[in-house]
């Protein structure tokens, strides 16, 4: 029993010596009392920097809250429990949010600083006129390769990851939008489509590429290609620009025909208890010095047409990250398939990854 | 006694019927619900139908077995051991200090040991062993899942082990038999349910890991962890998920058939 | 005893020793790294930690983090320990059997189908009460119920092994139930009770899908902002923090032995709570 009761005593000692420490750390920040702006975001998907900038100037207190993925992120807003004024969803899903009514209709003479975006990044499909949604980064699908075992004209097309050489070389990120997208993008079909003798053709045609498959994974994909565990990869340009900066061997191409283009975007839910705090940051990040100072941290390319002159020549001229108008028509953005066809995708997908060649 | 201890066990009962039966309930009910909420059994229909799904369980079992069956053997001995330490009890906390370490990042690690450019590599090459690809092989994949279980293992079977009168072994080999006969005849059976509930504590888990099988094993292959997150997540198709999660629970209850008490032992 | 302890006993203990602290090893080597990566070590430095404890939002998490450990694993070991009690004096196997089962629900479900059904459940029981919002009180409830379970799994076999005729004996001098329960049912189990909670402490921390869905109003841990970052990355920020943290256990682990060792006795270790 003494033993038992030593422990207790210590255990409850550490609780409490914690819950000082949380209390007291909390209140060095300052401002419990400030109005609070609940931020729902990618881990690490802004530069903290900005945050503590806007909590500065505007006096709320940011609460940064994070997800792992589009879907986990809905389930939360859907469910409800929690509110948040800000959330960072992509392109597909913010039309989905918008079929579901989660999201709030945005005023734009609250955003003076919406001027600053590129104009070809804005009134697309997934939502016309901006009506919900500000975009926030964007990029492409494309093929990451190592210099000391490829060269680019070897990825001019997604046809050429058919070479039989490079059985068992490719990692493949693990999502079925961009898997399947890789067949029907090789049969110049959309990325979107749904037609069922299509989807067939591309199966069949995946299920000769699976041999070339060294692995489908996920995010890991940076790790491995800076290890050079693997020297080619099919990755999204953001993680890609992660990449090259680990290893300075690996480059980016986009291959020739369409491709996926990706947009994350700010929208503000139906939920949201501080609207005007939720208007205060979407500005504030449209601020083209703000902007080209979170596009230096993160990496990935800016729709703020404005940010660009503050942006080093290196990256702003760089192609495959800043493709030409012309090139970016010939792309297609993620649609939401509704969940017939998002299954169909997925079940097709399950089943190359399960009866390899 | 008895009453004394149903009043304690209250709370215990309140958690039973608000966290394990109403979530029970909950997910039986999703599994016969399709995603426009029509009541089916076309869920099951698919699970037990098709190729895909029974292959996915035997997976499942098979991996979970493996891992189990590697887990017990490397931990008995490590177990046994312990228990004859000076500072058994310090040691036995530094196995569980490692768990306290984020999964992720652990993982991560076993990436770069694992790696053709790797610790394990490197340290294989002074023995003039060439690089092997060892990352999205069975190999790996057990290896990095048979560490993730090894603590919860060890703790049951050291808890038993420990509580071992040693005059029951001295009186086994006074009797004249040998290490190897006493181990079997004397000391395994007494172990017994400290290998039961390590078994529970490994298998049961085991049966639904998704996140090695993709960071570590490439999706090469494909649990039942992997099929009820994308049901959940990906698809949203919860009706399916919950199918999947149904057919965990009883193969939970099978197991503990196997493993639970058969005669009436508590008492 | 002490001759049946090999030199190849001790062999293997370092080598699974080994094995068990590679990874971590790994990890703090790198939190010193002066890049940016786990790839290749280009030279010493601390910027890593210093990079830490200038992000006072990561140092809350941490905090918080084990806050929530320590606490529901205690409040899942009192629940857990009164639970396996309660089986154990279950007169019939079968009921006995069933109510095994019915607590191993929780281990056998994946953290994805947990987290979406306690979601729901919250929110479902939220509507009844005004002001009620996810936050660490669910976090606090879910870490609990998922833990109660593997305390339970941890104790049972103590308490097959017990000889009742201790308790009866205890009834025969005069004892009541309290006195039972504390000087001699307890004492018995500790070992059991004990390693309930440090495997309720690792499901807590290790914990990421269930605590995703029940979390909100800014109240994160540190395997959700873990996984969360993962899309971007992970830094080597977080390596620092992984060395903090083995320290700090190792610190506590080893005071705390020394320090419950000098409490007691060592000779009557064996036969604690009997003899008192």
């Amino acid at each position: 029993m003494k033993k038992l009761r030593s422990l207790l005593i210590g255990i409850c000692l550490i609780i409490g010596l914690l819950f000082l420490g949380t209390v007291w750390l909390e209140r060095s920040t300052g401002m419990s009392d400030a109005k609070v702006l609940n931020i729902y975001n990618w881990g690490d998907y802004i530069d903290p920097k900005l945050i503590t900038k806007f909590e500065k100037q505007t006096g709320y207190k940011v609460n940064y809250e994070t997800f792992d993925s589009n879907e986990a992120m809905l389930t939360k807003i859907k469910q409800g429990g929690t509110s948040y004024d800000i959330a960072v969803p992509s392109d597909y899903m913010i039309q989905k949010m918008k079929k579901e009514h989660l999201l709030l209709k945005l005023d734009h003479s609250k955003l003076p600083n919406l001027k600053n975006i590129d104009p070809q990044f804005m009134d697309l499909a997934f939502d016309r006129h901006n009506e919900y949604s500000v975009p926030y980064f964007w990029g492409t699908l494309g093929i990451i390769y190592n210099d000391k075992f490829y060269q680019a004209s070897q990825f001019k097309t997604w046809n050429d990851l058919w070479d039989p050489q490079l059985k068992n070389k490719i990692m493949f990120i693990d999502g079925a939008r961009e898997f399947m997208g890789i067949g029907l993008a090789s049969m110049q079909r959309s990325l979107n489509s749904k037609n069922d003798a299509e989807l067939d053709q591309a199966y069949n045609k995946l299920k000769a590429l699976t041999p070339n498959a060294k692995a489908i994974v996920s995010d890991e994909i940076k790790t491995y290609m800076a290890n050079e565990e693997s020297s080619v990869a099919v990755t999204f340009s953001g993680e890609a620009a992660d990449m090259m900066g680990k290893n300075s061997h690996l480059h980016y191409v986009i291959p020739n025909g369409g491709t996926n283009l990706w947009f994350d975007n700010l929208v503000i839910p139906k939920t949201a208890k501080n609207k005007q705090g939720a208007y205060e940051f979407i500005n504030f990040m449209l601020d083209p010095k703000n902007a080209a100072q979170n596009t230096e941290y993160i990496g990935y390319s800016t729709p703020n047409k404005a940010a660009l002159k503050y942006l080093p020549k290196a990256i702003t001229s760089n192609k495959e990250f800043y493709p030409s108008a012309a090139r970016i028509k010939q792309m297609e953005i993620y649609e939401d398939l509704g969940p017939k066809y998002l299954e169909k995708y997925n079940d097709l997908f399950l089943e190359l990854k399960m009866y390899r060649n | 006694m008895k009453k004394y201890n149903t009043l304690l066990a209250v709370p215990y009962f309140l958690w039973l019927l608000f966290f394990v039966l109403a979530p029970v309930v909950l997910v039986v009910g999703y599994s016969f619900f399709d995603q426009s909420g029509h009541f089916t059994l076309a869920n099951y229909a698919e699970y037990f139908g098709s190729g895909k799904y029974l292959l996915m369980t035997f997976n499942s079992v098979w991996y979970a077995f493996l891992i189990t069956l590697i887990t017990l053997l490397l931990s008995y001995p490590t177990a046994y051991f312990l228990t004859k330490l000076k500072h058994k009890d310090l040691w036995l906390l530094l196995i569980i200090l490692p768990t306290w370490i984020n999964l992720l990042l652990k993982a991560y690690a076993f990436i770069g040991i694992f790696g053709v450019h790797g610790g394990l590599n490197s340290f294989l090459g002074f023995f003039g062993i060439l690089p092997k690809q060892l990352l999205f092989t069975d190999f790996s994949f057990l290896i990095v899942a048979v560490y993730i279980q090894l603590p919860f293992m060890i703790i049951p079977l050291f808890n038993a082990l420990e509580e071992l009168p040693p005059s029951f072994i001295a009186a086994s080999k006074d009797l004249g038999a040998s290490s190897t006969q006493t181990f079997f005849k004397v000391i395994f059976p007494l172990s017994l349910n400290g290998v039961k509930s390590g078994i529970q504590a490994v298998f049961i888990p085991s049966l639904s890991l998704f996140m090695l099988t993709r960071l570590i094993g490439g999706n090469r292959v494909i649990t039942l962890g992997t099929a009820i997150e994308e049901h959940f997540m990906v698809t949203q198709n919860w009706g399916k998920g919950a199918t999947i999660g149904v057919v965990l629970i009883i193969a939970m209850v099978i197991v503990m058939l196997f493993t639970g008490e058969k005669k009436a032992g508590g008492k | 005893m002490q001759q049946t302890r090999s030199k190849w006993a001790d062999l293997y203990l370092i080598l699974v020793f080994i094995f068990l602290y590679l990874p971590i090893f790994y990890l703090v080597w790198y939190s010193f790294n002066a890049g940016d990566t786990m790839n290749s070590f280009t030279g010493f430095s601390l910027r890593h930690f210093s990079e830490l404890f200038s992000d006072t939002r990561l140092v809350i998490i941490l905090l918080n983090t084990f806050l929530l450990a320590f606490l529901s694993a205690l409040i899942a070991t009192v629940i857990g320990t009164f639970g396996a009690l309660f089986i154990y004096y279950l007169k019939k196997r079968r009921h006995r059997n069933t109510l095994l089962s019915l607590n191993n629900i929780l281990i056998v479900s994946p953290d994805v189908t947990i987290g979406a059904s306690f979601l729901i459940l919250f929110i479902t029981l939220g509507s009844i009460f005004s002001g009620f919002s996810l936050g660490f009180w669910t976090v606090l409830l879910a870490h609990v119920s998922f833990s109660i379970p593997i305390v339970v799994l941890m104790i049972l076999p103590k308490l097959q092994e017990m000889n009742d005729s201790m308790i009866t004996a205890g009834y025969d001098l005069g004892a009541n139930n309290r006195q039972i329960l504390k000087d001699i049912i307890l004492p018995y189990l500790s070992p059991g009770i004990i390693a309930g909670y440090f495997m309720a402490f690792t499901y807590s921390l290790d914990d990421f899908a269930v605590t995703f869905f029940v979390t909100g109003n800014g109240f994160t841990t540190l395997s959700v902002e873990i996984y969360s970052r993962a899309r971007r990355g992970v830094s080597l920020e977080i390596n620092a923090l992984s060395t903090l943290v083995f320290l700090f256990a190792l610190v506590l682990v080893v005071g705390y032995y020394y320090i419950s060792k000098d409490n007691q006795p060592r000779s009557k270790k064996k036969k604690r709570g009997l003899l008192r």
